[in-house]
């Protein structure tokens, strides 16, 4: 009796309420359909056919038997997603600082630029292979004007793929971009601007560096977006080529029934990509941290 | 917010340039849509700028050949169901994470946050093989579950600032008048969570319904959302006509648009994450 009040007053102490039990349902869900099928997965990559390791080296070494091409892949799959993140940030960072004050009709221009993101990944291959094809409406304003002779190649490659990552992406960008823009303190730069900084030097030297910490965010989930790129690839790129993505060779792997070969393909592209993040994070903790609003002391 | 009505009509050439990439932008967006929607009206595959003749018949077609109405049909299922099961499984969890501190929190955070930054194909491939197993594979409860998996853990991360927006002492005038924990979280909590709740519900209603991955993994013929479908229809090149998959493709965007309309009437995407920032 004493024993267990003893133990009660300990665990009151250290914060272990009857509350916690809340979080049970959710805690057992995630342990039971995300740990134990990722620990699964993890084990059973390494169950090759051909020894712990042989799913991998086939990997490395293309040695897939209905599925060439898988180490050319991760190059395939960086590129995409590292043009397409920095696209999309570099195109949102203006747009969203432009807009982090009042500007005329923002909530409309807001809802019109979101769109792309509920079109649905075989809209948007449906609209490029529309829009961009050879005899899409951009191709011909381009030959009607004379700027171009042949039809340009837009889709069924590279091109088209990183396009159609751009077209949804830059929306998610932005959002965040905005959100970030416009928690910054308009007197800051007022201040800046009372000291005679032109608006160059108060973009450069106020503003830039309050929003990198939120930029190298966005970044991350811009490319978390474009790494796992898996129907566009196949719908407007050319997969068996120029647009091999790493999220098309574990699918290719799963549906002949080879599951050590696509959870080590699944596996290895969870590696490259925390990678990716692992490295932008850590150059994030160099960056200013501290608040982006101007005090009175 | 005061202090730009005197840069607005300032025209700079960076300003020209970030302008007219908008507008790029927005017109190429607008001109892309039109253009499925052109050509899903498309009597014969188009020649010319616009089609000769126009039909509403790839509609119709697609709503009998293809099951347009049990599609919608699974898919508004699907989402609903994962919306209402998410929101209630995390929300007892975000009011824990929020409000208490204890061992091992740090730990739970993490659970909930690594589903987010790994890729889906990594943990959709051996969650497949565990509901092959569980044999729930084309059914709708194997599509409600694997889309529970990145739900739960997403709608927790979005319910926790929310949480921290309620003030503890009304909770503890409740506690003082006698309320227990089931009637806290259904009278006190919950009404004034109600923004949070909509807000994470829209965004999962979003993500399920545009989800594509996980869906495309476990379901089969009974159990196809609208996107696994389009899929599907769209890599078989040729067995339907590119006017039918327009028209589905366009019913999909309407279906989404609206969903997106209703969004941005409850939740201001500006003033999320900057309060987010300010906590």
């Amino acid at each position: 009796m004493t024993l267990t009040g003893a133990s009660r007053a300990w665990a009151r102490r250290h914060g272990l309420t009857p509350m916690l039990w809340l979080v049970a349902p959710g805690v057992v869900f995630m342990l039971v359909f995300f740990v134990y099928p990722l620990c699964y997965g993890v084990g059973l990559s390494f169950q090759g056919e051909g020894g712990p390791l042989s799913a991998y080296a086939d990997f490395f070494t293309n040695g897939f038997v209905n599925n060439g091409r898988s180490r050319e892949s991760i190059l395939v799959t960086l590129r995409l997603a590292f043009a397409a993140s920095l696209i999309n940030v570099g195109l949102a960072l203006p747009l969203a600082y432009r807009m982090r004050g009042a500007v005329r009709a923002k909530r409309a221009l807001i809802a019109v630029v979101l769109v792309p993101m509920t079109l649905g990944t075989v809209f948007v291959a449906a609209a490029m292979n529309e829009f961009l094809g050879r005899a899409g409406w951009l191709n011909r304003v381009l030959l009607a004007a004379g700027v171009i002779d042949q039809p340009l190649q837009l889709v069924g490659n590279f091109t088209g793929v990183l396009l159609s990552l751009v077209f949804t992406g830059l929306p998610f960008a932005f959002l965040l971009m905005v959100g970030y823009a416009s928690g910054i303190d308009p007197t800051l730069e007022q201040a800046a601007a009372v000291l005679g900084a032109s608006p160059a030097r108060r973009f450069l030297h106020i503003a830039l560096p309050l929003l990198l910490p939120g930029l190298t965010i966005t970044f991350c989930l811009a490319f978390i977006l474009a790494f796992g790129v898996f129907p566009s690839a196949t719908l407007v790129g050319n997969d068996a080529g120029p647009t091999r993505v790493l999220s098309k060779i574990a699918y290719t792997e799963y549906s002949y029934g080879h599951y050590s070969t696509a959870s080590a393909a699944a596996v290895i592209m969870a590696v490259v990509q925390l990678a990716v993040l692992g490295l932008v994070l850590a150059a994030r903790g160099l960056l200013y941290k501290g608040p982006s609003t101007g005090g009175k002391g | 917010m005061n202090g730009h009505r005197w840069s607005r009509h300032r025209v700079t050439l960076t300003g020209a340039v970030t302008w007219s990439g908008l507008w790029v932008f927005v017109g190429g967006l607008l001109l892309a849509v039109a253009s499925v929607v052109l050509a899903s009206l498309a009597q014969r595959f188009s020649t010319g700028w616009l089609p000769e003749s126009y039909t509403t018949g790839w509609y119709t077609a697609a709503w009998s050949d293809f099951g347009l109405g049990r599609l919608l049909l699974v898919t508004v299922e699907v989402a609903v169901a994962v919306v209402v099961i998410s929101l209630v499984v995390a929300l007892p969890t975000a009011y824990v994470l929020s409000r208490l501190t204890f061992p091992g929190k740090r730990l739970l955070l993490l659970l909930f946050l690594v589903p987010q930054v790994i890729p889906i194909m990594t943990y959709a491939v051996p969650l497949a093989t565990l509901v092959y197993m569980l044999r729930l594979n084309d059914s709708l409860a194997g599509i409600v579950l694997v889309n529970l998996v990145p739900s739960i853990p997403f709608a927790v991360l979005v319910l926790i600032p929310f949480v921290d927006q309620v003030d503890p002492r009304v909770e503890h005038a409740a506690r003082v008048f006698g309320a227990n924990s089931p009637r806290l979280f259904v009278h006190v909590l919950a009404p004034l969570l109600v923004p949070g709740l909509l807000a994470a519900g829209v965004l999962i209603l979003v993500r399920v319904v545009g989800q594509f991955e996980l869906t495309f993994l476990v379901s089969g013929p009974n159990s196809e959302t609208l996107v696994v479908a389009l899929y599907g229809s769209a890599v078989q090149a040729g067995h339907l006509a590119s006017q039918q998959i327009n028209a589905m493709s366009v019913v999909y965007m309407l279906t989404t648009l609206i969903l997106l309309l209703v969004a941005l009437r409850f939740v201001d995407p500006t003033s999320v994450t900057a309060r987010h920032r300010s906590r």
